[in-house]
């Protein structure tokens, strides 16, 4: 129950605050924080109760739901932990970022975020594909109205763009789904499903295209730009944070160990895209006027590096892209806070209307620059070891040329160009005499702060203990996806035959193995 | 020596960086307080140095130990460790000895100023990750120091922030090293991919058996070491990537010192000393020494011309450390520490008497507004004399013993290199002398007002210089006494891969070659005498070649035209505006634009009038019929 209960525990802070809103808006606010983070302490018994030492999931529920093979089953393992945690960690902090930044519908703003969490959090968590699908679309919800009510002036057009690319992607998923479920038995069970599949190429893009579009692999990503910019500051951080990790979940989840023939076949292409959008997002980057643009295409950057990793084969890139999930959810999670404490300040985001910013916040000074930091990969911070594992791993990892590595690597340059140049224009140089009046960071914005800085130190010195709960987890898709040449002979062997007995007869097999493991 | 020694030698500047970091609102009553800490932290890491090197000097086997696994999983393990022998006892000895005199010596140059304790915080920040680049005892540890010393190096050349020129050469330092840091970044990769480790002992036996993966076939090691060499030509400013630190002298002149001197841009020099088994097998040493040589000569010649005092120095230690990568080039490599020692002293001693210089003149850089400042800085003057006498080569000063070493051996590996450096060390002689015959002889030409306040600087100032001094010009004979059987190369003969030294074997006659050098360097004297004693440098270039070498070959000029810009308008006008908002969007929207346009083509068939509906329907049933009926 405990998995349920932080699933759906905010779901409960939802109802809560519709029913309590007249208590005002402090009530609001104090319900919501408090089910954030009593969320947030329970989802800890995740990680104390997780055993490391095995690649299966735990914490298992599993209830039927809808007759005809759609169950209730959830669980974790060390693939989804992290990003159960990430989501717990992150939401509570949006909570008490957004304290004093919603002026109108306050309750309405609390309750889409808590809403929201529900959905990602079920997203990571599910085990079943009908499932899956159901908190993947209906987290869309209160995304669409985070944006879309409490956005900036093109709210409309950003908010519109986000959930029409995102259902085309989906409405390609769920062919997929149902696909699967007629080769699983009629079972929407993820646990049971094994290939190989018939169509698995077709298959595989069919899941792939919906999560690409998510993450946001070039060139789907210009509903991002739009998208972060109009959201108002925590709509970005749980879109940075949070969604596109959903995008690169879906791909280690789904594609890799499902279709790990396709998988190999697309890695030239996809790899290609990756490494595209490294270099093209830190460029773009660089010349943008709006900070939270320039962030938001660095995420297009930072998440090129994620899907290189994925695909590379080795089990240090995979990892390194698990780790870098998490740390571009808290690095460009706290950039997004940062930018945001500005705007409330100044109300603008152009860089052109900054400068000087060090001598008159000092301590927004410093906790901008680690973050800055963290985004560029230094050593010693969390962003460098997620980079560095996944740079040496496609190096090492045999899945594609070393050519995609070394252009990756140049990346790491353009990094340093974009950030640190963003960062002199805006808190060095003389301070203009608009922005003189403007107040450091109060008490509530260094709590915000704080958990934050404290883990991309302490992924930074000492990632142990977030590397070896995802080490099995991991290894599990590194097997499968290794032992791809064997698999494509039984695939062609199976091809050759007559494509309905051939179905028949996996079907069979599948099922007899079904009976047997249910023996046991 | 212990493992615990180690860990308080380099925790020691973590704390005072620390105390300053963080304490730094209430410590800003009390600026001494700040400055005496963050001294007192290198003192104690000076301490720690002192007794690791006095127990391998005596004996002691080097320390090699692992701390804790950093990055570890299944098939790759990237650890935190320590390795102490000869080559880090000399490099910790420089970093926390001259680190140590530099810190006093702020406590006085940074007087008053606004930002005293974070000046410390960051200096304290810049020991420890230079510590960590000397104590690794593995690549990745190696390189998380030398990105440190990196961000170190950034926020203390733009320390005065609000100076656009101070932060944008902040920047420049920062990026230009991150081009560096690319090379190193894949040479480390492929060391990885080859070895499946980054550890030095593992990698150095490896490599001499010959049992490794061989990544890139029989080149492997030849590209792995040309891609750490890529590093170290970003970190120790050499061509084409040394145009960042002429720039970094925006930063505090302590600063100047201490990194872009004696420790930091040395970094490369000890990446490849370190790496000397890997160099001897892959032989790709003479690269290394060819671009240390024109390095060298290009940068002695843009000093030549320099006005500004601080750019001198800064061009001038881009040329020294162009000798120190002939030196391990040739392989050489004690040799090329050796000069790196000497250096570190006489030009730390250089830059500190520069500030001293700057601390009297109002912050005065420009030489031509100088002169006859011996009389009313004496100790300042003839202390610079040493340093200057010993970057020449003067006889028995410190400079003449290292560079003589290298001179030598490089004759050993090619004449032609011998022959540039010699010219060098020339023009060496002759820039230093012209900076100091304009700075301090002749008639002053100090402005009035800045006249009336010239004095000597404080005794928290010149007690660094003197201590500095001292060793600039004794440290040589008491190291270098017998060439290459000397103390330091006895001392520094365990150091993997440095007693296979290939150099020239004592080829030719010893003293000649001190006399030849030494001839030289009295030439480059003499002939600055007789140009800049009575005169001043003029305002204005004469002839072509002075105005290409004052404008320092236009290479700032040249890199700004061919990459700067247009990859700035490039990701603006054709990425940006082409790719993203013009093609990718412009589908986007378009697709979306589309399907309107087909939704308002089909709404007109819904019409609201019922004959309309019952007359498609009709025309529907008979062409249904139609088809059944004739075409099946």
């Amino acid at each position: 129950m405990l998995l349920s209960t932080v699933i759906f525990l905010p779901l409960l802070g939802v109802i809560a605050i519709a029913l309590l809103r007249g208590l005002g808006a402090t009530a609001v606010k104090g319900i919501a924080l408090g089910i954030g983070l009593l969320t947030f302490i329970i989802s800890l018994g995740l990680y104390t109760g997780f055993n490391a030492d095995t690649a299966t999931f735990q914490l298992v529920e599993q209830k039927n739901w809808i007759p005809g093979g759609v169950s209730y089953h959830i669980g974790v393992d060390g693939i989804s932990l992290w990003l159960v945690l990430l989501t717990t960690f992150l939401t509570p902090v949006c909570i008490l970022a957004a304290w004093n930044s919603v002026e109108k519908g306050l309750s309405g703003f609390m309750m889409s975020l808590l809403a929201l969490e529900t959905g990602m959090l079920g997203v990571f968590c599910a085990l079943d594909l009908f499932l899956f699908f159901v908190f993947w679309e209906s987290m869309l919800i209160p995304m669409y109205f985070l944006i879309g009510i409490w956005g900036g002036e093109r709210r409309i057009y950003a908010t519109v763009k986000f959930v029409l690319y995102t259902m085309a992607g989906s409405a390609l998923m769920l062919v997929g789904i149902l696909a699967l479920y007629f080769q699983n038995d009629n079972s929407f069970d993820l646990t049971t499903l094994s290939g190989p599949f018939e169509h698995s190429d077709l298959l595989f893009l069919a899941f792939f295209i919906a999560f690409a579009i998510k993450v946001p692999l070039f060139p789907f990503h210009t509903w991002l730009p739009d998208a972060h910019v109009e959201a108002p500051t925590v709509g970005s951080v749980i879109l940075a944070g949070v969604l596109l990790k959903m995008g690169t979940y879906g791909i280690i989840r789904f594609c890799l160990p499902l279709f790990p023939d396709a998988a190999e076949k697309f890695t030239p292409l996809i790899v290609t895209l990756a490494v595209i959008g490294i270099i093209y997002g830190a460029l773009v980057a660089m010349v943008q006027p709006d900070l939270k643009k320039l962030v938001a295409y660095s995420s297009v950057s930072h998440l090129g590096f994620v899907v290189l990793g994925l695909f590379s084969k080795s089990s240090a890139g995979i990892q390194g892209s698990m780790l870098q999930m998490v740390n571009h959810g808290l690095s460009t999670g706290a950039l997004f806070l940062l930018v945001g404490m500005i705007y409330e300040r100044r109300h603008s985001r152009m860089i052109v209307d900054f400068g000087g910013l060090s001598k008159r916040m000092p301590i927004f000074a410093t906790i901008f620059m680690i973050v800055t930091l963290s985004s560029i990969g230094l050593p010693g911070l969390n962003g460098f070891v997620g980079e560095y594992m996944i740079l040496a791993g496609s190096f090492v990892g045999q899945a594609f040329s070393k050519v995609y590595v070394v252009f990756a690597t140049a990346g790491v340059i353009l990094a340093a160009v974009y950030m640190l140049w963003m960062f002199q224009r805006v808190m060095f140089g003389t301070l203009d005499k608009t922005n003189e009046g403007l107040p450091d960071l109060n008490a509530r914005e260094i709590v915000v702060m704080l958990p934050i800085l404290l883990f991309i130190v302490w992924i930074g010195v000492y990632p142990k203990p977030f590397l070896s709960k995802m080490e099995k987890s991991v290894g599990v898709v590194v097997t499968k996806v290794q032992q791809t040449e064997p698999a494509m002979g039984q695939l062609e062997q199976q091809k050759s035959r007559d494509p309905k007995l051939a179905l028949q007869e996996t079907l069979r097999t599948q099922h007899e193995k079904r009976e047997k493991e249910a023996e046991q | 020596m212990s493992k615990e020694l180690i860990v308080v030698l380099l925790v020691a500047p973590l704390v005072g960086f620390l105390i300053n970091g963080l304490f730094g609102k209430w410590l800003k009553g009390n600026e001494k307080l700040s400055g005496w800490i963050g001294a007192l932290a290198v003192l104690v890491s000076l301490v720690c140095s002192i007794i690791a090197f006095t127990s391998l000097n005596s004996g002691a086997a080097p320390l090699d130990e692992t701390l804790y696994g950093w990055i570890t999983g299944e098939g790759f393990a990237f650890n935190i460790g320590f390795r102490v022998d000869a080559l880090t006892a000399v490099m910790l000895l420089v970093i926390t000895g001259v680190g140590f005199l530099i810190h006093v010596y702020s406590i006085g140059y940074m007087h008053g100023d606004e930002g005293y304790t974070r000046y410390f915080a960051y200096l304290n920040l810049f020991v420890f990750a230079m510590l960590i680049l000397v104590l690794g005892n593995n690549y990745l540890m190696m390189f998380v120091g030398w990105e440190g010393v990196g961000l170190c190096s950034y926020l203390l050349i733009g320390f005065w922030y609000e100076k656009q020129s101070a932060t944008d050469a902040g920047k420049k330092a920062f990026i230009v090293n991150r081009i560096g840091d690319f090379g190193f970044l894949l040479g480390m990769f492929t060391l990885f991919a080859a070895f499946g480790t980054l550890d030095f002992t593992t990698i150095f036996d490896a490599a001499e058996a010959g049992n490794f993966q061989q990544v890139f076939g029989a080149s492997t090691l030849v590209i792995a070491t040309l891609l750490l060499f890529v590093g170290a030509i970003g970190k120790s400013a050499q061509i084409p990537l040394y145009v960042w630190l002429p720039d970094a002298m925006e930063g505090p002149t302590p600063v100047s010192a201490l990194i872009h001197a004696a420790t930091m841009v040395t970094a490369g020099v000890y990446m490849i000393a370190r790496s000397a088994v890997l160099y001897n097998i892959a032989h790709t040493g003479e690269i290394v020494a060819w671009i240390g040589v024109l390095t060298a000569f290009f940068a002695a010649t843009i000093a030549l011309t320099q006005n500004d005092i601080k750019r001198i120095l800064a061009y001038s230690t881009v040329s020294q450390l162009g000798y120190m990568f002939v030196g391990v080039g040739v392989g050489a490599y004690a040799s090329g520490i050796f000069h790196l020692v000497t250096h570190a002293f006489f030009k730390g001693l250089m830059f500190l008497t520069a500030g001293s210089v700057m601390h009297a003149m109002a912050n005065e850089l420009d030489m031509r507004k100088m002169g006859g400042l011996k009389s009313k800085m004496p100790i300042t003057h003839w202390t610079f004399l040493v340093g200057a006498l010993a970057i020449a080569g003067f006889p028995f000063l410190s400079g003449f013993w290292s560079k003589d070493e290298i001179l030598h051996s490089a004759w050993g590996g090619s004449p032609l290199i011998y022959g540039i450096g010699l010219i060098t060390a020339f023009l060496t002689a002759f820039y230093m002398f012209r900076l100091i015959f304009v700075t301090f002889y002749g008639e002053s030409r100090v402005e009035p007002e800045v006249a009336s306040h010239l004095h000597e600087s404080p005794s928290v100032m010149w007690v660094p210089l003197v201590l500095l001094a001292i060793p600039s010009a004794l440290i040589g004979l008491l190291l270098g006494w017998g060439g290459h059987e000397s103390w330091f190369h006895h001392f520094t003969k365990a150091v993997a891969g440095f007693s296979s030294e290939a150099h020239g074997e004592a080829s030719g006659n010893v003293i000649l070659f001190m006399v030849i050098s030494s001839v030289v360097g009295l030439a480059g004297i003499a002939f600055a005498w007789t140009r800049y004693s009575k005169r001043v440098p003029s305002d204005e270039p004469t002839g072509a070649l002075h105005r290409l070498l004052a404008n320092k070959y236009y290479v700032d000029e040249v890199y700004n035209a061919l990459i700067v810009q247009p990859v700035k308008n490039g990701s603006h006008f054709l990425l940006w505006q082409l790719v993203d908002n013009g093609i990718i969007d412009g589908i986007v929207n378009g697709v979306a634009a589309l399907i309107r346009f087909v939704g308002g083509l089909l709404r007109r068939l819904q019409t609201g009038l019922v004959q309309v509906y019952i007359v498609s329907m009709v025309l529907g049933i008979v062409l249904f019929l139609a088809y059944y009926l004739f075409f099946t």
